[in-house]
């Protein structure tokens, strides 16, 4: 540990200059993607990158725990979380607060001025690295439990208890109290009866289109009148805009189709070969 | 290649963090932003324990990631919890204070 100087490497100056800037573009992805599963998965990959600098920064335990702790377990969470709640489309662009957006810009980009400017201009010591090319070194995860049990074994007991109240916490939080009673399948069925007059419908709902061209769940079905049945389709599919049109709505292309399927036989073989 | 290097990459990627809370809508998004300005960090103090030679920066990032981990369990609850209430999870809605 004597400060004898670091050198990096050249195989670590390249690993730098490839990982950080896909770093900083995922990271920009978090900010401009539209889907909050996309954010999700840029995050990943910061965090893997990450993991891999940790090693690169002769710190190999903590890499070891960014890749089982964050993308293992955190992001998972998220992942978890986001198909719980992601169904609604709750990231319109339209602002709630008038000139929110430029304000938040200006803000970011004053943070990231202020920083490069305290970065640039701090004296910092010559780099002492940790291990001084020696095996034997602290960097090794021995030395580092040595460090934690010792002068920090307070600090470890103080996190345990942190960790379990979380957890504790976090299923009280998401505990839910049955408020009404329960709804069994004799109360649903008796309500659905009594909504009747409501223009409720007692059978199940239709099953979405299978058509020639797609059987896909996202097509809706055609009713007996030739139009189409928006119930047919999932409601998720609906809220999202994935919804498509029926290959043959309202009497357009009718003619059009049965031409296809009276003088295409080659099409439907070319469609077999591909 | 300058050690400082990382110093830099960490504040790049706090200031996109810090961004993304001031910007995104979605609360999980907006949590996300969160976790990688915690992320940031932990890159400065892995790079401030190699330039001074001593492990407790190394510690402390041990001891970041531990609180995130838990600070990620709890909000992430809230969230839920707050969807299953108001059927969103936009930050704007929640304004059940607002007179």
């Amino acid at each position: 540990m004597t400060p004898a100087g670091l050198e990096i490497s050249g195989g670590e100056t390249v690993l730098f200059w490839v990982i950080a800037p896909l770093m900083v573009l995922a990271a920009l992805g978090l900010l401009f993607v539209k889907r909050a599963v996309h954010a999700a998965m840029c995050l990943v990959f910061v965090m893997v990158s990450m993991a891999i600098l940790y090693i690169a920064q002769e710190a190999p335990f903590l890499g070891v725990v960014q890749v089982v702790v964050y993308t293992g377990a955190v992001m998972m969470l998220f992942l978890f979380v986001l198909m719980l709640v992601g169904v609604d489309a709750s990231d319109s662009l339209t602002e709630t607060i008038r000139g929110q957006r430029w304000i938040g810009l200006l803000i970011g980009i004053g943070l990231a001025v202020l920083l490069g400017a305290v970065v640039g201009r701090a004296a910092f010591p010559p780099a002492a690295g940790l291990n001084g090319g020696d095996p034997g070194g602290v960097a090794n995860p021995q030395g580092l439990a040595r460090v934690l049990f010792s002068q920090y074994v307070v600090a470890m007991e103080a996190v345990g208890v942190l960790l379990v109240t979380a957890a504790v916490g976090a299923l009280v939080l998401t505990h839910r109290r049955r408020l009404t009673p329960k709804q069994d399948q004799r109360a649903v069925a008796d309500a659905r009866v009594r909504a009747l007059p409501d223009g409720v419908v007692l059978t199940p709902l239709p099953s979405p289109g299978v058509y020639a061209t797609s059987n896909a769940m996202d097509t809706p079905a055609l009713g007996p009148d030739g139009e189409q049945v928006p119930q047919s389709v999932s409601r998720v599919l609906r809220i999202r805009g994935q919804e498509k049109a029926a290959p043959h709505a309202p009497g357009t292309e009718l003619v059009e189709t049965q031409a296809q399927v009276g003088g295409s036989r080659s099409t439907g073989t070319r469609e077999g070969e591909a | 290649m300058d050690i400082t290097n990382y110093v830099v990459l960490a504040a790049v990627l706090f200031a996109i963090g810090a961004t993304t809370v001031l910007l995104r809508r979605n609360a999980i998004v907006v949590f996300m932003g969160v976790e990688l300005m915690l992320n940031a960090t932990n890159l400065a103090f892995v790079t401030f324990a190699r330039m001074h030679g001593d492990l407790t920066g190394q510690v402390l990032a041990f001891f970041v990631m531990v609180v995130a981990a838990a600070e990620v369990v709890v909000g992430l609850a809230i969230i839920v919890t707050i969807f299953r209430t108001r059927r969103s999870a936009s930050v704007d809605d929640v304004n059940l204070l607002k007179g």
